[in-house]
């Protein structure tokens, strides 16, 4: 048996709860429609010129990187046994500021585990430590990547061998164009050195890792690699 | 209220009373007086500023109120000169990454006052952050934040928060090695939060890298958006504290009167 609905019936239009100045047919109140008007215009302005602004503020979070390829010398100052220290430009136009080191070296069988393509025929070994981004430096003596700042320690190949840090050091992909070695874009690896795009330095990329801190749009590795 | 002499009696409004003439003895000082007086009461008859005044400043404190109280406003007026001292820094700063640390150098070595003014404002950061948290302290230990002041330690957080924030930003304009290098690590360590972090670097740095507007946007955050809040947030919080009253120390113990006490027999 269905309950009755005892609930009061609301009145359909302002006629029917006998408002005064009611026009026939009315269902909101002018009252009430100048309210939402005004409200509406109201938030409307507002959004007007804060949608933009914020806009303005997260932009760059959604923009894509110019891939840059930078010369970094001939093809026969990189031995395939240790790294050679050089400089390159990861954002330009700030001077200093915006320069890094990465370690170069030829890729040598014996040593290197990640699997060969066009991109490695030289290996470049960012100088930034994957604990928290303090610059590493490479000890020939030790053949290890040393951290000043937590004691991040990497063998030769970048792969972490004691400390905080939670990933190999990430590399820049390499091309010889006319006899040069030119230095690309930066990309990550995870223990088995196998290529995701890049990450900022504490974030893992073994097991859930590679879900939890996802790539971003504004930096990808190369299509295909 | 205090009675308004420009309204009292029969004159129209607005019309000055000419019967005021001041006694030979000391002229000067009551006409300063009553000059003083009689601006403050015109201010008054237009905004009632007095009334909220009385509101804020004579409240009934409990018993027992100590020194340990004085926190909260010291925490104030730590926020207090570092605005102060931060609006003038900035008349000598320069936000762009290849000028910023000259402008630094600058105004710490050639400008009159201006290593003060400066120490001022970095040593000042630090004190407010100590303050800030002996306050917290206070509020805990006190249990002040217990009903009906709940919302007032929220707000409270979210102040100290913000307050983290500024350090955090502040910590980069001088654009030294020291600078540089804790606000790459700072930005590295906002970026291990799951799923949000990376995003959140991302936006710090206005991009993949520390780039060209990075420390435009942190001097924007520095110097624009969070004192706004702050200040707002500042503002909320003492209307609490005047609008609920203060908590006795927990070693008061609270007295009722005679008249309201049960028999308890």
């Amino acid at each position: 048996m269905p309950v009755p609905d005892d609930r009061k019936q609301q009145p359909k239009t302002t006629a029917d709860a006998k408002i005064p100045g009611a026009y026939e047919g009315e269902t909101v109140t002018r009252r009430r429609f100048m309210t939402a008007s005004a409200h509406t215009a109201g938030g409307i302005a507002t959004a007007a010129f804060t949608l933009p602004a914020l806009g303005m503020a997260f932009g760059p979070v959604f923009e894509k990187e110019q891939v840059r390829w930078e010369a970094v010398g001939p093809t026969e100052d990189f031995p395939d046994d240790t790294y050679i220290p050089r400089t390159i430009t990861l954002s330009p136009g700030i001077g200093e500021v915006g320069k890094s080191t990465v370690y170069v070296r030829r890729y040598n069988d014996t040593i290197d585990s990640e699997v060969k393509d066009e991109y490695n025929d030289y290996v470049a070994i960012t100088s930034r430590c994957m604990h928290l981004g303090c610059p590493v430096r490479y000890v020939e003596a030790s053949e290890r990547f040393i951290c000043p700042c937590h004691g991040g320690v990497y063998d030769r190949e970048g792969k972490v061998s004691g400390g905080p840090p939670v990933r190999p050091l990430d590399r820049f992909y390499t091309r010889v164009r006319d006899g040069i070695v030119e230095v690309g874009p930066r990309y990550s690896l995870n223990s088995e050195l196998r290529r995701f795009s890049p990450r900022d330095p504490g974030q893992a990329i073994d097991g859930v890792g590679q879900y939890l801190y996802p790539s971003r749009p504004s930096i990808r590795k190369l299509p295909g690699t | 209220m205090a009675k308004l002499p420009t309204t009292s009696g029969t004159r129209p409004r607005g019309t000055r009373a000419e019967t005021t003439e001041a006694p030979a003895t000391a002229p000067q000082r009551n006409k300063l007086q009553e000059t003083g007086v009689s601006t403050i009461d015109w201010l008054d008859e237009r905004t009632s500023l007095s009334a909220g005044a009385r509101w804020m400043m004579f409240r009934k404190i409990p018993k027992g109120t100590n020194w340990f109280y004085t926190l909260g406003s010291a925490t104030m007026f730590a926020f207090l000169s570092q605005a102060v001292t931060g609006v003038f820094l900035a008349m000598y700063y320069d936000p762009s990454a290849t000028r910023a640390y000259e402008s630094v150098r600058f105004l710490t070595n050639e400008v009159f006052l201006g290593e003060f003014v400066r120490g001022m404002h970095k040593w000042g950061s630090t004190v407010m952050v100590i303050l800030i948290f002996l306050h917290m302290a206070r509020t805990f230990f006190f249990g002040a934040y217990k009903y009906p002041r709940e919302l007032n330690w929220v707000i409270g957080v979210v102040l100290l928060i913000l307050t983290l924030a500024m350090s955090f930003t502040g910590y980069l304009l001088p654009f030294d090695q020291r600078s540089y290098w804790a606000t790459t690590v700072g930005v590295a360590i906002n970026g291990t939060g799951p799923l949000v972090g990376p995003y959140l670097s991302d936006f710090l740095r206005a991009g993949p890298e520390f780039g060209a507007t990075t420390l435009a946007r942190f001097y924007a955050i520095h110097m624009l958006l969070l004192p706004g809040i702050i200040a707002a947030m500042i503002g909320a919080h003492l209307y609490l504290v005047a609008r609920l009253g203060t908590t006795a120390p927990p070693w008061i113990r609270a007295e009722s009167s005679p008249e309201l006490r049960e028999d308890s027999k």
